[in-house]
């Protein structure tokens, strides 16, 4: 990273064991990590190994069983505002219009501004044309730019994406990419962005948190220093890429 | 023609007419043919309908059959929906309240007949009070059941946005679980509409429920009281037709998976 790093936020020791039918399950094990302020980190890691239940204690969704996430310093209790949850694109509003889903977390701003946001923001995401179609009338990645939109339009200094582009087409998910890059630039928010998709990770992230199979804990963090826009048949990717495949334990032959 | 082709808009209109022919041929031929006294044919129900219209009854009758429902039914819904969304938001309320509403539900309005005649006297109250009895706990349980399944990531999007509870309930849990409770209300309606005929065969002295009774009460008049079951039918469709036009509305539609 260019900028010195400082911290937005640090987990400190988290530790996540489920309860259930007289059975426990320990999801999360002793997992800290330094997030920097407006670096885009990636929790990389196989299905079901627990990285979405650490985006949810991050978030403040999930209290820990031990540990605690502090985000400036402040002990993270509950949601907030500030930091906004992204879910797959089912997480917009069906019986919203596209400009109702941008303006929904703006009802404490006066009329004047929040025009003036929802106008600022779905330009950004491009999605003019399209300010009172309803969600059921766009495609799954433009519902996905929406879902993004209602998120920076609170200004959030945190997003926690959480396999945000899961549900797309391979080919959108790779224009979705470059659009989130491009905002992120922009805006320069921190991002946590969860993805079971090395590539993905690879092309996105400043650092990739590497995670074990449940319970979940760090097995490496790998830098990637390569600068953005990234040519992604660059040795240097090649390698940090097959890095990450071999630290997960897999041979990338088919 | 295949399957997912769209019919033509002349068939759309074309075969329930041609139906609604078949229908009429086959009910005449089978009174004629049967030698019936009593069943009357299309044309007696036809002069029976002429015959309601020149005295001057009949749209006093279904008025007032409307009007029953109307009130009786927007009580049902005042009441009910908020009703539903309490028991849904607060489950610790719905669990104590839920069995008892469970046991309620399968008693048919006639039940309550001498009921609401002792509390209500004979008269609209009573009927409408039967037609609020039909109509209020299906809107209570599609309520409550609209809430509870609200998807608890709309809800966890809200609360991330910074809603307290009351915003919450307004906001995300009320517009998400609206196409349900939609719904509920339309098959309340068609309850309320059943309950009103039995209603005023009993409680009250106009109505369609009572142009049926008072007909073969007062001379075995079966052309009226036929006349009169094709005219609740009518109604009754008429009524729900229109109220599907709600589910048509931009913010709801997306609850309603089978388009038509």
């Amino acid at each position: 990273m260019a900028q010195a790093f400082k911290t937005k936020l640090r987990a400190e020791g988290i530790s996540m064991v489920f309860k259930r039918d007289g059975n426990s399950t320990s999801v999360l094990d002793n997992i800290s990590l330094d997030v920097g302020d407006g670096e885009f980190l990636c929790l990389l890691g196989p299905s079901g190994c627990g990285k979405s239940t650490l985006l949810n204690t991050m978030a403040g969704f999930l209290s820990p069983t031990g540990g605690e996430v502090r985000i400036d310093g402040e002990v993270v209790t509950g949601p907030d505002p500030r930091r906004i949850f992204v879910f797959q694109e089912r997480g917009v509003f069906p019986w919203l219009t596209v400009e109702g889903n941008i303006g929904f977390g703006l009802f404490k701003l006066s009329r004047g501004e929040r025009e003036r946001r929802i106008a600022h923001y779905i330009k950004l995401v491009g999605l003019q044309g399209f300010e009172k179609a309803y969600p059921q009338e766009l495609s799954g990645g433009m519902k996905q730019r929406l879902e993004v939109a209602r998120a920076l339009a609170v200004n959030p200094d945190t997003l926690y994406l959480d396999e945000p582009f899961g549900a797309l087409d391979s080919i959108t998910r790779l224009i979705m990419r470059g659009e989130l890059l491009r905002i992120w630039e922009a805006e320069r928010k921190t991002i946590i962005f969860v993805t079971h998709d090395i590539e993905e990770a690879v092309q996105l992230a400043d650092r990739v948190v590497v995670m074990s199979a449940r319970p979940a804990r760090i097995q490496q963090i790998v830098e990637i220093d390569i600068p953005h826009p990234r040519d992604i048949s660059s040795p240097r990717y090649l390698e940090l890429r097959d890095g990450i495949f071999e630290q997960i334990g897999l041979a990338h032959k088919i | 023609m295949n399957s997912l082709a769209q019919p033509a808009k002349w068939e759309k209109v074309l075969w329930p007419l041609l139906a609604g022919a078949v229908f009429l041929a086959g009910w005449h031929f089978s009174v004629k043919y049967s030698g019936s006294k009593i069943f009357p044919s299309p044309v007696d129900v036809q002069k029976g309908v002429a015959e309601l219209l020149r005295k001057g009854v009949l749209w006093g009758y279904i008025v007032d059959s409307l009007r029953r429902v109307g009130v009786g039914f927007s009580l049902a819904a005042l009441l009910g929906i908020p009703a539903g969304l309490i028991l849904g938001w607060y489950p610790a309320a719905g669990q104590v309240v839920n069995p008892v509403i469970q046991m309620l539900r399968p008693i048919s309005p006639i039940a309550w007949i001498p009921l609401s005649i002792v509390w209500f006297g004979v008269g609209d109250a009573a009927a409408i009070y039967l037609i609020f009895l039909g109509a209020f706990f299906p809107i209570v349980v599609a309520s409550m059941n609209g809430v509870r399944n609200v998807p608890s990531m709309f809800r966890r999007a809200g609360r991330n946005f910074g809603l307290k509870p009351a915003q919450l309930l307004a906001k995300v849990v009320f517009p998400a679980a609206l196409p349900q409770i939609i719904m509920g209300l339309r098959i309340a309606l068609g309850i309320a509409w059943l309950v009103v005929v039995a209603a005023e065969m009993i409680a009250v002295d106009s109505g369609l429920g009572y142009l049926v009774i008072d007909a073969r009460n007062s001379g075995k008049r079966y052309d009226l009281v036929v006349a009169a079951m094709l005219l609740i039918g009518l109604i009754g469709l008429m009524l729900d037709i229109a109220f599907r036009r709600l589910e048509k509305l931009k913010s709801v539609r997306w609850g309603f998976r089978l388009e038509a």
